[in-house]
């Protein structure tokens, strides 16, 4: 299929579908016939709309463990994602549900002159803490987009947050530990774990510069609020333009090393083909993989649903985000001409290199009908969406520029 | 004398983030399908995910797509799968949810 032909077939499927909300679900199979569903628009999206504990109802991907991705509309609320509306991700079904923070305690150890075993109120009180507003979006965010088709976690686009996380810098408590000469990664370890011990824990790294450049924190808030449970209570790591995965939750190990940590989550798992564009030709497996990393540049219009109407001939402001692995954003396009010409957006309030960076465009559409409305971010390190979508194995990083039609009436 | 004012420093500088918090999740419901080989997926698919992970996955993929997640689930996550059970998994996925006909 060419890549014309998915965007037509997409907005076509997304005009059939659109993003519909209606009681019951037609086989029954995935929720009770009272709760609500959602269909995202992609081949097999019907989803149950679910309220967890701390969470206000959000589209369930998966019951066990959870995977609640945000429904798209709460993007517009305000630039930073409510808590009770952030995403949930777990891997493994060990999900700890109750948990006492006076009894919790992060453990420094490896390859440093002191091992350090840290309450939560020392934590808090012997070290200086930091705020910052960044972006945490799933590695397979969009995966349900992919074509062709690849497993996993069959998303939208709301395996994504931005949030305002205040904590510890990872470097003071490596410094208070004392890294020792030859150190390489920093491995971190959190309280979900495996149901059998024959499958792999959830263990993550970061190359030790890294985990030392003073940005990574660990976060015991988000949004001035504790963390919900399900976000990662009392304590997770925050790794500002990395993706998700490496944004540990409920994080008790940290764990100094002198080699390239290859646990499955590192060495299998969460990689993508180690060239300039991490995509491979569709359908095709990658020679050669490297860890997924920073975010790639992304932006979305958030005011606007699929097929919405406005006046022809008149200005109509419309909204949205973007957002990159830290550069920062430099520029927001919008084209109304299957992209031969673009026209500048105006940034909004800049809230940090991390976060979603607002931006507010007046569309005025000269003629009756339907349009398509093309939306491009270009990055501070000069990167820019793609106009055709790029394929990798495990369906990560999806960043191709968004579509979305609106009929000028 | 250093525990009692831990303890009370703790006490005055309580905030929620040092309550206990206890959650329960809502139940599962989601079921795999009838079909030939469902009682195999009930017995060594539900154990560590629940029917939804398979669920919702794309319509129509083929035979090496659902083989090579029974694959991964045994080899990589260590799901206790007989080698004889394998095969009779693969089929049922495969004709249930996904593409027969697609190698």
């Amino acid at each position: 299929m060419r890549d014309d032909d998915s965007i037509r077939d997409r907005r076509s499927f997304l005009q059939a579908a659109g993003l519909l909300v209606a009681a019951g679900v037609s086989d029954g199979f995935l929720n009770p016939a009272w709760a609500k569903t959602v269909a995202l628009p992609f081949a097999n999206g019907e989803r149950p709309l679910v309220a967890y504990p701390q969470k206000r109802p959000l589209i369930r991907q998966t019951t066990r463990p959870p995977q609640l991705e945000t429904p798209f509309a709460v993007f517009k609320e305000g630039v930073l994602t409510p808590n009770d509306a952030f995403f949930v991700r777990y891997h493994l079904a060990n999900v700890p549900l109750d948990i006492d923070p006076a009894s919790y305690k992060l453990n420094v150890s490896g390859l440093v002159e002191r091992p350090l075993s840290l309450s939560l109120s020392e934590l808090r009180s012997e070290f200086k803490e930091t705020e910052i507003i960044a972006v945490n979006q799933c590695s397979g965010n969009s995966r349900g987009f992919v074509e062709p088709r690849v497993g996993g976690g069959q998303l939208g686009n709301g395996a994504m947050g931005n949030a305002k996380w205040r904590g510890i810098p990872l470097k003071l408590v490596l410094d208070k530990a004392g890294v020792k000469a030859g150190a390489v990664q920093v491995t971190f370890k959190g309280l979900d774990a495996p149901l059998l011990p024959t499958t792999p824990e959830f263990v993550k790294a970061l190359n030790i510069d890294h985990a030392r450049d003073g940005e990574v924190l660990l976060a015991y808030s988000m949004n001035d609020a504790d963390l919900p449970l399900l976000n990662g209570f009392p304590l997770r790591l925050v790794v500002p333009g990395y993706f998700g995965t490496y944004w540990v939750k409920h994080l008790t190990e940290i764990n100094v090393i002198e080699h390239e940590f290859q646990g499955f989550f590192m060495g299998k798992g969460y990689r993508i083909p180690d060239n300039d564009c991490g995509c491979v030709e569709p359908g095709t497996a990658a020679k050669a993989t490297r860890p997924i990393g920073k975010m790639v540049v992304r932006s979305f219009v958030t005011s606007l649903e699929q097929g919405a109407a406005i006046r022809v001939g008149q200005a109509f402001p419309i909204h949205g985000i973007a957002f990159d692995g830290g550069s920062g954003i430099h520029a927001v396009d919008l084209s109304v001409d299957d992209g031969q010409s673009w026209q500048s957006a105006k940034l909004g309030r800049d809230y940090g290199r991390y976060s979603f960076r607002p931006w507010q465009f007046e569309l005025k559409l000269r003629s009756k009908g339907s349009h398509r409305l093309l939306v491009r971010a270009t990055a501070n390190d000069g990167q820019v969406q793609p106009l055709k979508p790029t394929w990798n194995p495990s369906g990560y990083r999806r960043n191709v520029i968004e579509s979305l039609d609106v009929v000028a009436i | 004398m250093r525990i009692f004012w831990a303890v009370i420093v703790s006490f005055f500088s309580v905030t929620s983030a040092f309550a206990n918090v206890s959650i329960t999740l809502p139940e599962e419901s989601a079921q795999y399908r009838k079909g030939t080989g469902v009682d195999l997926a009930n017995s060594y698919c539900m154990g560590c995910h629940s029917a939804d992970y398979v669920l919702t996955q794309p319509p129509a993929m083929s035979r090496a797509f659902w083989a090579a997640e029974v694959k991964k689930m045994k080899e990589v996550f260590g799901a206790p799968v007989p080698d004889d059970q394998v095969n009779g998994i693969v089929e049922y996925l495969v004709n249930t949810y996904g593409d027969p006909r697609k190698k």
